[in-house]
């Protein structure tokens, strides 16, 4: 019980210091949005007093009010759900982008990350369990993959599979022309179609740091004394690798997959950016194209909560997989 | 007499054996490579044309005048390879010293201090790291206009030694509970130098495997983050050169040499300082070092030798 409440209690800081710096950022940063906007609208033609005001109360940014107030209208606004209004969509609230947006980004990235770290904590243990075989040296190889820039590998992998031999289409989320968006069959078919080879991208570049670590882990705890035990019982070798071994080894691979899964929400911008996916990521840098602080700081805060939220889960979830770290406090 | 002369010759025996990683293949091709590209990063740009002269030969391949061929604006691909190079350097360097010094401060310091001091950095440390930091970096690019290399480099660095700071501590909390830690107490050896001398050698494996992930982290990091457009202004780093091939449609004209050799570099950049830290991972866990093929072939046994050596054991 000490467990959960300290963990709760640093959740709860984690959440305050991270909207302290959503709010903080806008204000600390040496361009000032309400500045750089007048100056925008200032090339199109002369700017009134008012179109200053008009802007700092979309903002949200009043400057002749304290800090310390504004900093409370931020708070009030973000526990009614208010997170103002989009300017590169206006005039749609940021909660509605972020609404249509985040699926998309979390059925991609989020079944990517997954299927990553299934086929790389397997492959993993076998190469663990199977120390010098061919599957062993197979880890430099996926470790390249892994140093290789992401953009680059799926610039590459898109040119060819994209174009040079059109398998997959170019970009875009589903095949905006011939199907309807619903709960139908043509349209989840084409949405599957349209994520294969950006889920392919993120797989290929993500598996060998599960391959790594997991494989690790399994040599450390082969050469543990329980192992030596298991085998002088007379186990079988399937029973030893799975219940003795890979059981004890994957623990720090879950933690890392918690840690992943918070940041499904945040690795996804240059995917989307690559494949120009309809996901939080190209939304995230529309909003940044097109000075739309609102949105930005929006996406953020949503950014933040799924690591925060994640993390948490993870931190539960991990208490009673290893009841040893219960018993740590 | 002997006995003393015995005493005094054991004294003179270094009392540290020195951390260097034993020279395997993995590591030679590491910091051959490494070293390689790190001396066209500082020798390069004296060497090459004008990266930034514009000419009206665009997009020419690879030819006596230009060894890697030209971008869309007659621009040499090498020359900017060059430049690119060093400033992807430079940015990996700077975040490797900063990462090496918050992480140092925020989880060693920390660590060793104890009590609210401990709670406290420990608390920070936490907080950075559930905060992502490619988004805080792209908002933070956003507002400022103009953005030097050095910048674009700190808050990399600022968004990402958390994880350090966090593995550190783990470390120098196990250490300092270890027998030899409290016995030089006991002798009445002051606290820094306890954390100096007697700790501090122990985690630097670590802190060498820690620096090199950031650095690996941070090229990349500003690679990606070139590539949205939101990288250094009016620098070269390969992420740049890879926006501008990008954008200059590079690809679809099949201008391979304009945008396969920086990603080209970045890829061997990265694999070489891999290489390096897999050394680095068997020192920290030497569990990690035995039985390879190439350490059995070391025991001169045939298969059929360790088949049966190992039936005889069961």
């Amino acid at each position: 019980m000490r467990y959960l409440s300290r963990k709760l209690g640093f959740y709860l800081v984690a959440l305050w210091a991270a909207l302290t710096l959503n709010f903080l950022i806008p204000r600390m940063m040496p361009g000032d949005p309400v500045e750089i906007m007048l100056a925008k609208l200032g090339q199109k033609g002369p700017v009134t007093p008012e179109s200053r005001e008009a802007i700092e109360a979309m903002l949200g940014t009043d400057s002749s009010r304290p800090l310390w107030a504004q900093y409370g209208d931020y708070l009030a606004g973000l526990a009614n759900g208010d997170l103002g209004v989009s300017l590169v969509f206006f005039p749609a609230p940021v909660s509605s982008i972020i609404a249509q947006t985040l699926p998309w980004t979390i059925g991609l990235i989020g079944l990517a990350t997954i299927i990553s770290f299934l086929t790389g904590v397997g492959l993993g243990t076998l190469a663990g369990w199977k120390r010098g075989s061919w599957m062993d040296n197979l880890i430099p190889v996926t470790t390249m993959f892994q140093s290789v820039p992401y953009f680059w590998l799926a610039l590459i992998l898109l040119f060819l599979l994209g174009s040079v031999w059109p398998v997959f289409p170019l970009n875009g989320g589903y095949d905006v022309y011939n199907v309807t968006p619903g709960w139908n069959g043509p349209f989840l078919a084409s949405v599957v179609y349209y994520g294969t080879l950006p889920a392919l991208t993120i797989i290929l570049s993500s598996i060998g740091g599960w391959m790594l670590g997991m494989r690790n882990m399994m040599v450390s705890t082969l050469s543990d004394d329980y192992m030596v035990t298991a085998e002088a019982k007379g186990l079988r070798s399937r029973r030893i690798m799975m219940r003795y071994a890979a059981r004890n080894a994957v623990l720090p691979s879950i933690s890392g997959f918690a840690i992943s899964l918070g940041f499904v929400v945040a690795g996804s911008i240059i995917t989307e950016a690559v494949f120009s996916y309809p996901g939080i990521g190209s939304a995230l840098l529309q909003a940044v194209g097109g000075n739309d602080y609102a949105l930005m700081q929006g996406i953020l805060l949503i950014i933040t909560l799924s690591v925060l939220g994640a993390n948490l889960l993870v931190d539960l979830l991990y208490s009673v997989i290893d009841p040893r770290i219960r018993a740590r406090g | 007499m002997a006995a003393a002369d015995t005493v005094t010759v054991n004294l003179a025996v270094p009392r540290r054996r020195p951390t260097l990683p034993p020279m395997t293949g993995k590591l030679a091709t590491g910091l051959i490579i490494a070293g390689l590209i790190t001396l066209f990063g500082l020798i390069g740009p004296l060497l090459v044309q004008d990266p930034a002269k514009i000419d009206d030969i665009g997009l020419t391949p690879p030819s006596a005048d230009h060894l890697l061929g030209t971008t869309q604006t007659g621009q040499d691909v090498l020359a900017q390879l060059a430049y690119a190079t060093r400033g992807s350097l430079i940015v990996g360097a700077v975040v490797g010293l900063l990462t090496l010094i918050l992480s140092g401060f925020f989880g060693i310091v920390g660590a060793y201090a104890g009590g609210w001091l401990d709670e406290a950095f420990s608390l920070f440390t936490n907080v950075v790291l559930v905060i992502p930091g490619l988004p805080v970096v792209i908002v933070i690019s956003a507002y400022v206009a103009e953005r030097s290399l050095l910048l674009v480099a700190l808050v990399l660095a600022i968004t990402s030694w958390a994880g350090s700071a966090r593995v550190l501590r783990g470390s120098t909390l196990s250490l300092r509970s270890r027998d030899y830690v409290l016995a030089s107490r006991v002798a009445g050896e002051r606290r820094w130098r306890i954390l100096l001398v007697e700790i501090l050698p122990n985690l630097i494996p670590l802190l060498a495997s820690q620096v090199v992930f950031a650095v690996i982290f941070a090229i990349l990091g500003e690679a990606g983050l070139s590539y949205l457009g939101l990288g250094a202004t009016e620098s070269f780093t390969w992420g740049t050169m890879l926006y501008y091939a990008q954008n200059g449609l590079a690809l679809r004209l099949g201008a391979w040499w304009w945008f396969v050799p920086p990603g080209l570099m970045l890829a061997l950049f990265g694999a070489a300082l891999s290489l390096i830290n897999f050394s680095i991972d068997e020192i920290i866990n030497p569990k990690l070092r035995n039985q390879t093929r190439g350490a059995r072939r070391g025991w001169r046994m045939s298969r059929e030798q360790i088949r049966r050596a190992k039936e005889s054991t069961l």
